[in-house]
């Protein structure tokens, strides 16, 4: 039973997740192009969210790139220039700088989405529950830092790489590499596949659509032939 | 393709490069621009207008989508007028272009709404008595049961309704107290019929057909101007807003013309263009005061003085000074100028008396008996050198007729007069006649200046001296005379009280209302020779744009009668470009003579039962009981003051009713219906006039806390009469609803004041007298709030009706853009459906009955001419109680309850029969009917209305009015014109003619708005060649005014006005309403408070109440109800800017928003009117319950001179004269909130309904 779940976490529910993000957000996308915003509360209440936002977003952001760069750069990539150990070590210092940063950005975006009542009243379900859930992968992942504490080899950490990659080039048996693993560790990936998974029917999408074109712009008058 | 694989473009979305690189062109898809498109793609636009009392009645698209009303813009579709004048349009205001926002909000009424408990204890009842009406029986009969929902009111508490039900609850209410009360007390209140005719028409139509009362708005709304109808007998009649661009100067006084008539101030920006001066006269810095060249600030209620004073400098100037011949030909033809005044010999002086009539001769100057000599005033005649009597009296209005003109002819012989001005010259002697000085009492409150003049004023005046009947002498002096010596001009007649120079300190020079207003004399000087001097050369091209800010206080009539002498003296009255130009409230019907056969029913019986509602509402809400003015506080020093000791101002009134000069209601304390059988074989007028007199039978008013004599069912559509137009608000809430109030005033019997001596006196008042309070509206006012069922009505771009105005020519419709939205109905469908129910239920209850209707004497009717000499009460015994001569007419009709509903949707048989007219005149209207009968096809169900034509939709309504009115048809133009041509044997059917087949149909109205044709019940134009302008008739056609001379009346001789000393005008200060000592003795504490003068001008964000509960609107402005304080009084009590403050009297008191700026002048609180206290009110500290609306802090104080009847122009009629609520004279207590309380906790049974006088622990700390 413990095989099977752990295949179908680690092994099967990546590609549900994931494509589920794909396609969800592509259909949403087409058929609903009005909701696919940030849905901005700045409007209802601009106090905290200067500090608040910028901390949080700056910390995810470095974040999720950490983690792309971390998981999926292949072990013989970053041989020559450092060991497991002290890749893991970069990762650990780097993740916990920008995990609390991101932790005081999100708890004051949390204090003010449940606490300010016209923020509140006109928050969502998935308003309040994506700030949760983040709050508690977030959690999650700063409690790997002591786990990993625990064996400086970077051996654990080779073995997500792997499952990682694997998962990403549709290799079998990926999910044997989890298996062994602290549950700290399952649980932070299971609940970052759920976000995955939920990102396409909540605020996320807007992930896909940061503005970051505008900053390298070419042309200040368009003419549009069609 | 979809949207994401049309972005997938990374290569080829970048087509070429132009402008070195800085300018694109690309290749990708641009569907996602539909989006902008479509939200401003429309399905259809329709004309419609906003049916709100701003006298705008502006064009705008109202544009449909999906079937829902998205947005409105102005359309600029309007008919050309003249060439050289600038377009009309775009007309329209924020406010009207916030409108669509009510059609789907919050503040939408969706459903009838029904107060819960009501809805319980009927059902109950119904369990009991299936019979509607007996249920209803047995909640009235059961005071607990009513009172359980009463006590309700503006509590909350309303479930939805079904429309039957209500009906049916209704009808039963409404039955059941014509049955067991009388018809005359089922009453319904709705303003301004030219906002939506229609709609007005359809309550009234129900009511009157019943039998029940339609109360009148204007004086109610004290935009009624009393001078207007004592110097002219016409109400309102003013210039079109294009003729201000005629004018070369003009005053704007009290009225803020950018922000309360926005889309017309184009006009008066354009004529400055041309060179026009202009001036504002406001005490504070108002938005038309940096429109002007000049701004003059009197302090606030004293403009009477400044107006005087300017009189005194043109009179001076260029009549004495003999500086203009126009002005001088003006005023012997068209004023009262020349009459002669009796001088009364009292001690040590005479007195201005009456005017001397041609029945105080010998022979009465040849004029017939049957012409009525009594009503025949007279001038010294300089040709034959005699006493003659002219033409255009109104003893030869209703005399041999054909010679009602103003031609210079004497009467009686027909040969030419030149009417004396001054006998100055050939003066028989000089005397010295007394004039009345008001302004030498202090104030109780600092803020209005007096001066230490003697009371009695005595000038010396050259008279002529007369032998009359009986050989008997007397001493006259021409009006023009009594002018002079009134403004106290030195004309080298030697004796005191008068002025050589401007600078004497003698009321009313320039110099002696610099003490009163605070004006520099030298402006004063400056503006009324500019003024004149304009006039002059420009023969009357100067006007006066007068508004509300003046006209609501008590003395109101003063500082009118201050500014229209002005015009007056300098001929612009009746002039293009000229004259008076009142625009409030009113929003002139123009098809008036159409429409009121369908709004008052007179197609099916007559006449209809009308209250002045100012009275009404002071009897009925018991204000009278909390009187703090004595009638001795207001009297002129030259009058008897023994004959008026026992009279308040309740007697006054009651007096007046008694002798037919107000009317009542209810009007007798007997039902009505039960005359007619207990008269037997006894004529019925008979029977009840011995009733009368024998004192078996009393009127209503005389016992107005008896229960059979107050009013029971009432309805309220079209308006915000609680909130709005409540003066006097808590006292209504208390007597009136029997709801939770604020009211903190002692009665007469608590504080142990004199008693009315005509009024029975309870202890205790009743409260809660309104069995049934029915709102119609499409937004949840203050009123809705209050009232026991509240109906959903269409909103103004969801019902089919007209508008029209008095500030341009055209007649504009309302168009049903879409369907009424929910369950609303439009008001035409609502009472239609309330007929049928009431025809219904009626079985059993209600037949064919016969109803007595008392009618007071009606202005502009034969019987105007009823009290020639001096005032008689025959109660006192003083004459004989003679149905329309010394009491009221008694007018036998008969009711037939169960055809209501045939009545109601058809055209009924008197119009073929007896005809239609207005004002005096009258015409066949054969013709008209039969056309009708063809529009709107004929009813062929049998029944009595059977053949006539059918009367079913809204726009039904409208053919009638547009065929039957002489504004909308030429054919009736024409005839109007020639029915006053045999009055004044003079031909005016030209005005008409050339328009004689022209008839304006629904649809063409919608198609564009249609300019109106010109008909002889307006005294204006509407002519290719001038604008409308008010008086032009008279001035160009010879019409006499509708007055007791014929002329515009500078001399007011009726007994009462010579008592309250209001002959000539005069500057009175305003009164002492006596409301904040008291409060701030039992209500004061620690808190640092100001007394303040309480104004409530109309404001910038909302038309009245409307729009102010709308987002937009309250977004543009603070989102809440605010009172503006200057910076100094704000500093007194600690105050800053946007502090929560509270304001009190005895009255009542509100909560709201300070809003602290240098334009208001110090001693000043002005909170707009009308801001919904359904908006944002916390709760009020002195109370302790939720904060008001400006009207909480305010109380109706009437004035005995508009009670006047039965006297030529003085005389009643429907929105025309009487008595006017208001009230500018009021002070308040400000002081800063300590702590704010949104008093959101729910409701406890038993809460107590009034204020504690005795409890004055406020949680405040405060002296207990």
């Amino acid at each position: 039973m413990n095989e099977f779940l752990n295949t179908f976490f680690f092994g099967i529910f990546p590609y549900l997740a994931i494509g589920t993000m794909i396609i969800g957000s592509i259909l949403r996308y087409d058929r609903d192009p009005y909701s696919w915003k940030a849905d901005s509360s700045q409007l209802m209440s601009r106090k905290g969210l200067r500090l608040g936002s910028n901390l949080f977003h700056v910390g995810i952001i470095l974040l999720f790139f950490g983690h792309l760069v971390g998981l999926l750069t292949p072990h013989w990539a970053y041989e020559p220039f450092m060991t497991s150990g002290q890749k893991q070590l970069l990762a650990m210092v780097a993740g916990g700088i920008f995990g609390s940063m991101m932790l005081v950005g999100l708890l004051i975006l949390i204090v003010r989405r449940f606490g300010n009542a016209r923020v509140s009243a006109t928050s969502s379900f998935w308003d309040k529950a994506i700030l949760l859930m983040l709050l508690a992968q977030l959690i999650l992942g700063l409690l790997t830092i002591p786990q990993s504490a625990k064996h400086m080899d970077g051996s654990s950490m080779i073995e997500l790489a792997a499952w990682a990659q694997k998962i990403v080039t549709f290799r079998g048996g990926a999910a044997e590499h989890i298996l062994a693993q602290n549950i700290i560790f399952k649980l932070h990936i299971v609940l970052g596949l759920t976000m995955f998974l939920v990102l396409p029917f909540t605020r996320l999408v807007h992930i896909f659509s940061a503005p970051i074109k505008y900053l390298f712009r070419t042309g200040y008058q368009i003419v549009r032939k069609r | 393709m979809g949207h994401f694989i049309d972005r997938l473009t990374y290569f080829s979305k970048i087509d070429g490069k132009f402008a070195g690189g800085h300018g694109i062109t690309t290749k990708e898809n641009r569907s996602w621009e539909r989006a902008y498109r479509d939200r401003w793609a429309h399905d259809k636009i329709v004309r419609s207008t906003h049916g709100v009392n701003c006298t705008g009645s502006c064009s705008w698209k109202i544009y449909v989508k999906n079937g829902l009303v998205t947005w409105e813009t102005q359309q600029t579709d309007y008919p050309r007028t003249r060439p050289d004048m600038p377009n009309h349009e775009p007309r329209g205001c924020s406010r009207g272009a916030s409108y669509s926002w009510y059609l789907y909000s919050a503040a939408r009424l969706k459903f009838p709404l029904v107060r819960s408990r009501l809805l319980k204890a009927y059902r109950a009842a119904k369990q009991v008595h299936p019979n509607p009406v007996n249920a209803w029986a047995s909640i009235m009969d059961d005071p607990i049961k009513a009172n359980d929902y009463k006590k309700m009111r503006g509590l909350g508490g309303f479930v939805r309704g079904e429309w039957d039900e209500m009906n049916e609850l209704i009808a039963a209410a409404n039955i059941y107290t014509v049955k067991t009360y009388g018809p005359d007390r089922v009453v319904g209140f709705s303003p301004i019929p030219a906002m939506s005719m229609v709609s007005y028409a359809a309550g009234t139509r129900y009511l009157s057909s019943m039998g029940g009362t339609c109360l009148s708005f204007y004086d109610w709304y004290c935009d009624l101007p009393p001078a207007s109808p004592q110097i002219w007998g016409e109400q309102t009649d003013v210039p079109e807003s294009a003729d201000w661009f005629n004018s070369g100067y003009i005053i704007a006084w009290g009225s803020n013309v950018p922000q309360t008539r926005t889309p017309d101030a184009h006009f008066f920006t354009e004529v400055r263009y041309k060179g026009t001066k202009t001036v504002s006269v406001t005490p504070d810095y108002s938005e038309v005061a940096k429109l002007t060249d000049i701004w003059l600030n009197p302090r606030q209620g004293t403009d009477a003085a400044m107006a005087m004073a300017m009189g005194h400098v043109v009179f001076k100037e260029f009549h004495l000074g003999k500086k203009s011949e126009y002005f001088e030909d003006y005023i012997r033809s068209y004023s009262d100028m020349p009459m002669l005044i009796m001088m009364e010999k009292e001690d040590g002086y005479y007195k201005p008396g009456r005017t001397l009539r041609a029945s105080d001769f010998t022979g009465n100057l040849k004029i017939k008996k049957s012409d009525n000599p009594d009503w025949c005033p007279t001038v010294y005649d300089e040709t034959s050198k005699s006493v003659v009597s002219p033409n255009g009296t109104v003893g030869s209005r209703w005399g041999n007729k054909g010679n009602w003109n103003l031609e210079a002819k004497d009467r009686a012989t027909g040969k030419d007069i030149w009417a004396q001005l001054t006998c100055i010259d050939d003066r028989d002697e000089v005397l010295g006649v007394a004039f009345p000085y008001f302004a030498n009492q202090p104030h109780d409150q600092k803020l209005f200046n007096h001066t230490d003049h003697e009371d009695i004023q005595v000038r010396n005046v050259p008279v002529r001296k007369v032998t009359l009947k009986g050989k008997k002498t007397a001493y006259v002096a021409t009006v023009y005379d009594l002018m002079a010596a009134n403004y106290a001009i030195d004309r080298g007649l030697g004796g005191d009280n008068v002025a050589a120079s401007y600078d004497d300190h003698v009321p009313y020079t320039p110099a002696w209302q610099e003490a009163i207003t605070g004006v520099d004399r030298a402006k004063v000087i400056q503006v009324a020779r500019e003024f004149a001097e304009n006039a002059d050369k420009t023969r009357g091209r100067s006007m006066v744009i007068l508004g509300a800010a003046i006209n609501h206080w008590y003395h109101m009539d003063m500082i009118y009668r201050g500014i229209i002498n002005l015009l007056m003296m300098c001929g612009c009255i009746g002039k293009s470009g000229g004259g008076w130009a009142h625009y409030v409230g009113q929003e002139k019907l123009r098809p008036q003579t159409g429409w009121i056969p369908l709004a008052f029913a007179t197609d099916w019986t007559r006449p209809p039962r009308q209250m002045n509602s100012t009275s009404y509402f002071y009897n009925h809400s018991n204000q009278w009981r909390y009187e703090k003015l004595g009638v001795d506080e207001i009297l002129s020093p030259l009058a008897d003051k023994e004959k008026w000791a026992d009279y308040s101002l309740i007697d006054c009134n009651v007096r007046s009713e008694r002798m037919g000069w107000l009317p009542s209601s209810p009007q007798f304390k007997d039902n009505p219906l039960g005359f007619k059988a207990k008269a037997g074989d006894k004529d019925i007028k008979q029977y009840v006039v011995d009733r009368i007199k024998s004192g078996d039978l009393e009127f209503c008013c005389e016992d107005p806390d008896h229960e059979n004599n107050y009013p029971r069912n009432m309805f309220v559509w079209r308006s915000n009469i609680l909130g709005s137009s409540g003066k006097g608000h808590e006292y209504i809430l208390k007597h009136l609803l029997g709801a939770s109030n604020s009211l903190m005033s002692e009665d007469i019997g608590e504080t142990g004041g004199a008693k009315p001596s005509e009024v029975k006196w309870h202890d205790k008042a009743v409260e809660g007298k309104l069995d049934l309070v029915i709102t119609l509206d499409f937004r949840m006012s203050t009123t809705a709030v209050y009232s026991d069922i509240v109906l959903p009505a269409a909103t103004w771009y969801e019902k089919n009706d007209l508008n029209t105005s008095d500030m341009h020519p055209f007649i504009h419709p309302l168009s049903r853009a879409v369907d009424p939205a929910w369950e609303s109905r439009s008001d035409w469908d609502i009472f239609k459906g309330l007929s049928k129910k009431f025809s219904e239920l009626c079985d059993g209850h209600l037949g064919v009955e016969d109803d007595l209707v008392s009618v007071p004497i009606l202005h502009d009717t034969p019987g105007e001419i009823g009290q020639a000499f001096g005032v008689k009460d025959w109660k006192k015994g003083e004459c004989e109680p003679v149905p329309g001569k010394t009491m009221p007419n008694l007018v036998p009709v008969k009711r037939d309850y169960p055809n209501l509903h045939k009545m109601f949707t058809s055209v009924g048989p008197l119009l073929e029969k007896l005809g239609n007219g207005g004002k005096g005149i009258g015409w066949k209207t054969g013709d008209e009917i039969d056309l009708l009968r063809g529009l709107n096809k004929v009813v062929r169900e049998e029944g009595i209305s059977k053949g006539q034509p059918k009367l079913e939709s809204a726009i039904d309504a409208c053919e009638v009015i547009l065929s039957l009115a002489p504004e909308t048809n030429g054919q009736v133009a024409v005839k109007a014109w020639k029915a006053l041509g045999e009055f004044t044997g003079r031909e005016h059917t030209h005005l008409a003619l050339p328009k004689q087949d022209e008839k304006i149909r629904f649809r063409d109205v919608q198609a564009q708005p249609r300019k109106i044709i010109s008909s002889p019940t307006w005294s204006g134009l509407e002519d290719e060649h001038v604008s409308y302008n008010a008086g032009y008739t008279n001035v160009h056609e010879l019409i006499p005014w509708r007055t007791l001379t014929g002329r515009q009346q500078f001399y007011q001789d009726h007994e009462w006005m010579r008592d309250f000393g209001e002959t000539l005008c005069v500057y009175k200060p305003p009164i002492s309403t006596r409301t904040i000592n008291d409060a701030i003795k039992t209500r004061g504490d620690s808190t640092k408070q100001i007394a303040l003068n309480w104004i409530t001008p109309h404001q910038k964000w909302g038309i009245h109440s409307t729009y102010s509960d709308n987002l937009l609107m309250l977004t543009m402005n603070r989102g809440g109800p605010i009172i503006w304080i200057s910076e100094i009084d704000a500093a007194k009590i600690d105050v800053i800017d946007n502090d929560w403050i509270e304001v009190y009297n005895v009255n009542g008191a509100i909560s709201a928003r300070a809003v602290v700026s240098q334009r208001v002048p110090e001693g000043m609180s002005m909170m707009y009117h009308a801001q919904e206290k359904t908006m944002n009110t916390p709760g009020n500290e002195v109370t302790g319950k939720r904060g008001g609306i400006h009207n909480s802090v305010t109380k109706a104080v009437v004035k005995p001179t508009h009670m006047i009847g039965g006297y030529a122009q003085l005389s009643w009629g429907f929105n025309y004269y009487g008595t006017v609520g208001s009230n500018r004279d009021e002070f308040v207590i400000v002081r800063k909130v300590k702590k704010l309380d949104w008093m959101e906790e729910a409701y406890e049974e038993g809460q107590p309904i009034n204020i504690d006088l005795g409890n004055i622990d406020l949680k405040l700390g405060a002296a207990k």
